[in-house]
């Protein structure tokens, strides 16, 4: 289990109990937190699981695969501090992992 | 007005395994797609990617799905009409008239909707101010290269789409190609020219740099440009073309008084019926308890679908469950059998 923050846009905060092997895209839609659209449900296929990690957060990150920095050249609004939430599986080292979620998927 | 037994709304797997078994049990359809080619998903999405949880296929691509699907149509006649998106379904006394973007007009007792997540729609630069623009001097696809000749044009993207035209447009245009990031994902020789064209001047290369704002009246007439690092720079810009790929919306699906669960349509998993007689819905886009969102439970629920389709289609007769291997009818259909 994580204590996973998502922030949505309008700065609202929802702290979840994420399970282990889920990844933080699955977190979000199973307990319906809003913004977060997963299209393709989970394939790195869409960009629409798009979220900014905290900064501290960020390099603490496994590393990205190539296929999903060309799925966020996609995003909307692509920052640094840019990932697919589906491509984050969630663990006990990503408890108190931060993510704002942005204001739209596309 | 086309009259068919069952339109099939979405070409992807799920569709075109649909048509193969409405054929199959000896009913007419005809299949829409919102896209210019057939395979949906598979292959706008993942073309070269391999999938591996098809039953007795170990390994294929979007692509080589697409392919096998559609020689497997290759025994039946089935009228597809692509680049036409479904914008309304209304009942008249008995059947469902469904009409198009462009006007086609079709009525059928049977809708099957086998459109994945809805339709693709290119994605827009996240500007607001230029939809004000939009098709007039911002656009997301090129249909008359030639009123960019002697213009500065604005390319945003990293793809094949944005590398290829970039290209083109260098050759009697100026071309300024801004990217989020160094890195390209179009195919590696695409990528050399672009680079081989920057260094000669023809092509102004912009990495690292996205869009923030638009100006002008009317007409566009400059944007502004900003990097990771703040650093902002105004391009002159008579047009800005924007590659970002398509996006899947659900669209005028919404319009259509099915009752829905997110961007999904609920079902009964008898007949893949929705709360409407004689529309379904099958493959991605439907919800019931356990839905699996796999290709082979698109298929599944494409032929219980189809055996539905026969009761409104055909009310008089009935329907008989037949084996591909020992039915002389089916054979037939197939082209088997004389």
């Amino acid at each position: 289990m994580a204590k996973i923050t998502y922030i949505t846009s309008d700065a609202k905060v929802h702290e979840i109990e994420v399970q282990n092997g889920l990844t933080v895209m699955e977190g979000a839609v199973q307990n319906n937190i809003p913004g977060i659209d997963a299209d393709c449900g989970g394939g790195m296929a869409c960009a629409t699981c798009h979220v900014y990690v905290q900064d501290d957060w960020y390099n603490k990150l496994s590393a990205k695969e190539d296929g999903e920095e060309d799925m966020l050249d996609m995003a909307f609004e692509p920052k640094k501090n840019s990932r697919l939430s589906c491509q984050l599986i969630v663990s006990d080292e990503l408890d108190g992992l931060v993510v704002n979620i942005p204001s739209k998927q596309s | 007005m086309i009259k068919t037994d069952a339109l099939i709304i979405g070409a992807g797997p799920t569709g075109l395994f649909t048509a193969h078994q409405i054929k199959l049990i000896g009913l007419d359809c005809e299949i829409v797609d919102n896209l210019d080619k057939v395979g949906g998903q598979c292959i706008e999405l993942y073309p070269d990617k391999p999938i591996y949880d098809i039953p007795a296929v170990p390994e294929c691509t979007g692509e080589e799905l697409t392919k096998n699907l559609i020689n497997q149509l290759k025994p039946f006649d089935i009228k597809f009409h692509l680049s036409e998106r479904v914008e309304e379904v209304k009942k008249d006394n008995v059947n469902w008239i469904v009409k198009t973007n462009n006007g086609k007009i079709f009525s059928t007792p049977n809708v099957i909707i086998a459109g994945g997540v809805g339709s693709f729609e290119p994605r827009k630069f996240s500007i607001k101010e230029c939809e004000k623009f939009e098709n007039k001097s911002v656009f997301y696809s090129v249909k008359d290269k030639k009123i960019f000749e002697g213009k500065t044009v604005a390319i945003f993207g990293g793809g094949d789409s944005a590398l290829d035209w970039a290209i083109e447009l260098s050759k009697n245009s100026k071309v300024n190609l801004i990217h989020r990031r160094e890195e390209f994902r179009g195919a590696q020789a695409t990528v050399n020219k672009m680079h081989a064209l920057a260094k000669e001047g023809k092509i102004n290369l912009f990495t690292k740099y996205q869009m923030t704002s638009v100006h002008g009246n009317g007409q566009l007439e400059s944007i502004d440009i900003k990097n990771d690092d703040d650093e902002k720079k105004n391009l002159k810009a008579d047009y800005a073309l924007g590659f970002f790929g398509l996006i899947m919306q659900l669209g005028p699906i919404a319009n259509w008084g099915l009752n829905l669960d997110k961007k999904t349509i609920e079902v009964d998993t008898e007949k893949f019926e929705t709360n409407q007689k004689g529309i379904y819905a099958v493959g991605d886009i439907c919800s019931y308890p356990g839905k699996l969102k796999l290709i082979l439970s698109g298929f599944h629920e494409g032929a219980l679908a189809a055996r539905a389709c026969f009761k409104l289609a055909r009310p008089d007769e009935k329907y008989r469950f037949e084996f591909t291997t020992t039915s002389t009818n089916l054979l037939k259909r197939l082209g088997k059998k004389e």
